[in-house]
């Protein structure tokens, strides 16, 4: 183990690393502020120079210069290769343009399915939350979806109190039964504890990783339905020296997101 | 075709495509006309109480902020909002008791900054109803079936979740590949108000960067009214005429309003001013806050210029800019640190 697997970092800091690893060059990713413009930054900087970096509001290719605040704030277009529209990014997700979204979610049930509008009834909720915003559209038109959410037991859930956004609905072929394009779904699920994705064959949530420092066990207890255990978890790669140089000097200095 | 499912969420902005026709050819003059007043008499003369209605731009970027103002100052009651995107705008227009319904695609949540105590504490105590979940390309496709003249847009999201179970949208059989398709139901707001980089006297509108929904929903919309930072002399806009995104014949009013953004983000002029988002993300976790707030800004206010100048000026102006510029460091109190 070299040195610089040494260094300390906190757990957003290695959530932006696990997620930033999963891009592949070449790829386009839509993507939300926070977090996931961090780990598609971190990407384009080390291993996918190539990464086209999509905005729901029509931000297409920028050259990010700072953290936007929001998805459509200037930042996101700053010398993009296109000032688009919502309506122009959204049909290149539909017709198949758009390869990762990342999504974020209140709740999360063993299909990957998302919740973002309510916790208790929709009439008289007890907490209400954003709603779906574009994450809905995300979730239905982009090829692999990468959820990155707090990992316990309110939020891992068997049964959502609203579905927002799809994941593999009920299992094998629900999302193609339901109308929804062919080949797309959630792919890997990254909280504070672990790396998930999803059983090929029963679709259901499966542990990939375990985070330096965390067991199996530990994932089990915060996680509220039964999660598929393989019979040899890997432990998640920590963060290098160059990524956290990165994250801290040039795309989260101030430390907004990254803390 | 055959139907596979509807939507229980209320169907809001509806029109048959014939409704929308003669509208159109009845309340939208094809001619020159100077179109520019005040926007209080804007307000006053195309937004009534009960009227369903959209803003243009996205989150706090490019919306008509001095609008909103404006109809909270005016006392407008019960109107619904196509809250696509919806942060400052839907919290200062629940709070003040303008809006009390909400078609939603994102609201109650400022993106970065967290969620909205203003806007959750009214939905969770019953003061606001959400009557219709959407999403973000649902509410985009809506526009756009609205802007064709048609009656429904396909597409395919919100299929098998409980957003469109809440949605005012269908499912049906598509005829020629037999797999269920979402049909969006056009969506004709009864007004908007779309905030431009500027326009001439007759309404023939540039705006710079991302376009968002606003092509399309400055053709849906029933009444138009546009705040631009600046109206230009005919002739700049008709040297470039490539660069119009909305032509002057949608456009049912002209209001020139500088920094009418604020506290948004006007791109290429100005960036959201996050020290007053700060201000009021704090001042909105109590309600006594929430009058403070409006009282202080909007209400003892006479107009937008009077706003500007409460906010801090020039001086702040001139820091938005070069904030915009990337020549300032960002001030945002709201986050962790920095």
């Amino acid at each position: 183990m070299g040195e610089a697997r040494m260094m300390e970092y906190n757990k957003t800091e290695l959530m932006a690393c696990a997620a930033s690893r999963v891009l592949e060059d070449g790829r386009s990713v839509l993507v939300g502020t926070g977090l996931p413009i961090i780990a598609a930054t971190l990407a384009q900087r080390l291993h996918a120079p190539d990464l086209l970096i999509v905005f729901e509001a029509g931000g297409i290719g920028p050259r990010i210069p700072m953290i936007p605040i929001s998805v459509g704030d200037s930042r996101t277009f700053h010398r993009a290769a296109m000032a688009a529209s919502m309506d122009y990014v959204m049909s290149l997700a539909q017709l198949g343009f758009i390869d990762y979204a990342f999504l974020g979610a209140a709740q999360i049930d063993p299909y990957g399915n998302l919740n973002t509008t309510v916790i208790g009834r929709h009439d008289r909720p007890k907490v209400r939350l954003p709603g779906s915003g574009g994450a809905n559209d995300a979730g239905s038109l982009c090829r692999r979806t990468i959820i990155l959410m707090r990992h316990d037991r309110r939020r891992f859930v068997e049964h959502l109190d609203f579905l927002t956004t799809p994941g593999y609905l009920t299992g094998p072929g629900a999302r193609e039964r339901a109308g929804l394009p062919a080949e797309t779904g959630p792919h890997r699920v990254i909280t504070q504890l672990g790396v998930m994705g999803f059983h090929p064959s029963s679709k259901r949530m499966m542990l990939l990783s375990v985070h330096p420092g965390v067991t199996v066990e530990d994932v089990v207890e915060n996680t509220g339905f039964e999660l598929l255990i393989p019979d040899e978890v890997s432990t998640t790669e920590p963060p290098t020296e160059a990524e956290l140089r990165l994250l801290r000097e040039e795309i989260d200095p101030a430390g907004i997101v990254i803390g | 075709m055959k139907v596979l499912e509807e939507g229980r969420g209320t169907l809001l902005g509806w029109m048959d495509p014939d409704e929308a026709r003669r509208w159109m050819a009845e309340k939208k003059s094809r001619g020159l006309e100077d179109k520019r007043m005040p926007l209080r008499e804007a307000v006053e003369r195309f937004t009534r109480d009960g009227d369903y209605f959209a803003l243009g731009g996205f989150g706090h970027i490019r919306f008509s902020m001095a609008a909103i103002y404006e109809m909270i100052r005016q006392g407008r009651r019960h109107l619904a909002m196509a809250a696509k995107t919806a942060v400052h705008d839907i919290d200062v227009l629940v709070a003040s008791g303008v809006v009390d319904q909400v078609e939603c695609a994102y609201s109650f949540g400022h993106e970065l900054r967290g969620l909205s105590p203003a806007g959750r504490r009214a939905v969770e105590g019953g003061r606001v109803k959400v009557v219709a979940e959407i999403s973000n390309a649902g509410f985009q496709w809506r526009f756009k079936a609205a802007a064709m003249g048609l009656p429904f847009m396909p597409a395919r999201v919100m299929l098998g979740t409980d957003t469109l179970k809440l949605s005012s949208a269908k499912v049906v059989e598509d005829p020629f590949t037999g797999k269920p398709i979402c049909l969006l139901p056009a969506c004709y707001p009864d007004f908007a108000f779309i905030h431009v980089h500027r326009c001439d006297r007759y309404g023939n509108a540039q705006i710079d960067g991302i376009t968002i929904e606003d092509s399309d929903l400055a053709r849906a919309a029933k009444r138009l009214i546009l705040t631009t930072e600046k109206v230009v002399p005919e002739e700049e806009i008709r040297r470039q005429p490539d660069r119009t995104v909305i032509p002057h014949f949608l456009v049912d009013a002209v209001c020139e309003v500088p920094y009418g953004s604020h506290p948004g983000n006007m791109p290429g002029l100005y960036y959201s001013d996050e020290e007053h988002m700060a201000e009021w993300l704090t001042l909105s976790r109590t309600d006594e806050g929430v009058e403070e707030y409006l009282e202080r800004y909007v209400l003892s206010v006479e107009d937008f210029s009077e706003y500007i100048e409460l906010v801090g000026g020039e001086e702040k102006m001139a820091y938005l800019r070069h904030l915009e510029a990337l020549e300032a460091p960002l001030r945002a109190p709201w986050a962790r640190r920095g």
